[in-house]
């Protein structure tokens, strides 16, 4: 058997970001742009894949510029590292999946103002090495992306009764008279799902927030 | 004006920026806790709005888009690929000189604003306003109204919802649910109510 690729505590450390420090549920960040682009689970997937892409490799870049940016302008130096990111994967969505970047629309450029890269940057990789930053990273982009694959694929079924794009409501339940829940395409519905995979969470995993 | 007016009842409500296109909701449902802190956010972000948009406008018609470096004799340049990180260079810079101009003429109104002026810097809902106006090509006075608009309606909703968190505390919730699960269930009824002004358009 080959070596494990990730040490024991590296591997705690990405289940951290994915599920008990989850940074949607757990940490209240990055739930912005997470909602808007959960209609459909093809243009979650996309989003999921490109904050993955600008968190851990922000975190990397951070990491290894660390003890040279001055802490009083640390905050523009993460923004311009954190927006030049964020323009190669807008670039690159362009470039090789157009219709998806069309239907991100803005909110691609808005992974800049995503408080978990700014956060993980702040609190992570301004202390560590790189390796361990990109870990870190790589674990709450996962987290980020569980959470929006969960609400991309519950709007989805209940809203369209398709998934991908490929129908699965089976066709002789509309014959019985189901109907797609239009909520569920709306703003609303997201709010509402999210709601329920946050009490869902905290009541696994016990968190409980204080008065 | 009638136009203008349109423009204005449409991202105040129907287009709502936080409740129709989640944006800016990380200091929502932070700072919602309190009234008195909502309404200190709300101003800020509409005073902020109002001043980055037409900036963020400036830049890109002057600088970014195609042809519009024209008047320094380059007119075949076309750097909008770049227009993320300028927008975001504007928006730090905008929210770095509001609170020294604020500073300087009104002591009192920095007390109430000051803090809040360097969290609007990342909060998503003035990126996206800007991102909003490069794509959908408003001109300046739309850019103006548009950035006010999307700004009154962000703190009109966030002062709904901290009012409505402060009747919550006397609720028995289930105690998972509690703060930021409730907040969200909370938000897409206000959502609901808000989609009501969807056939409007005058």
């Amino acid at each position: 058997m080959a070596q494990a690729i990730l040490t024991k505590q590296e591997r705690k450390q990405i289940k951290e970001g994915m599920w008990d420090k989850n940074p949607i549920t757990f940490q209240v960040l990055g739930i912005c742009s997470s909602l808007a682009v959960t209609t459909q689970l093809k243009t979650a997937l996309v989003m999921c894949a490109a904050l993955t892409f600008v968190v851990a490799m922000s975190n990397v870049v951070i990491s290894l510029l660390r003890n040279m940016i001055p802490s009083k302008i640390r905050i523009i130096i993460q923004l311009s590292v954190i927006s030049s990111l964020v323009i190669v994967a807008d670039q690159f969505l362009r470039a090789y999946m157009y219709d998806v970047s069309k239907q991100l629309s803005v909110f691609v450029g808005l992974i800049i103002t995503n408080c978990i890269v700014m956060g993980r940057a702040e609190a992570y990789a301004m202390a560590n090495p790189p390796r361990q930053s990109f870990i870190d990273g790589l674990g709450n982009g996962l987290g980020y992306s569980a959470v929006l694959i969960l609400v991309a694929i519950g709007r989805e079924i209940l809203g369209s009764g398709t998934l991908l794009g490929y129908p699965v409501v089976p066709r002789f339940m509309y014959d019985h008279g189901y109907v797609n829940c239009g909520i569920m395409v709306l703003a609303p519905g997201a709010f509402f799902l999210l709601g329920m995979i946050i009490w869902i969470q905290r009541a696994l995993s016990g968190y409980t927030e204080q008065h | 004006m009638e136009h203008y007016v349109s423009l204005a009842v449409k991202s105040i409500f129907v287009e709502n920026i936080l409740l129709a296109y989640f944006l800016g909701m990380c200091s929502f449902l932070v700072c919602s806790k309190k009234v008195e802190t909502a309404i200190g956010l709300g101003c800020a972000v509409v005073f902020v709005l109002t001043i980055t948009t037409p900036a963020s406008w400036a830049v890109n018609h002057f600088l970014l888009e195609k042809g519009a470096l024209a008047w320094a004799g380059v007119p075949d340049v076309d750097l909008s690929f770049l227009s993320f990180i300028a927008f975001i260079a504007v928006i730090a810079a905008m929210t770095q000189i509001v609170e020294m101009v604020i500073d300087r003429f009104s002591p009192k109104l920095y007390t109430a604003l000051g803090i809040f002026l360097p969290l609007i810097a990342v909060n998503c809902a003035i990126l996206g306003a800007a991102l909003f106006m490069d794509e959908r090509d408003y001109n300046f006075p739309e850019s103006v109204v548009f950035g006010f608009g999307s700004g009154v309606g962000w703190a009109l909703a966030i002062i709904a919802m901290s009012a409505i968190r402060k009747k919550l505390e006397y609720s028995n919730i289930p105690s998972s649910l509690r703060g930021l699960g409730i907040t969200m269930i909370l938000t897409g009824l206000m959502a609901m109510g808000f989609m009501c002004f969807a056939g409007i358009s005058l």
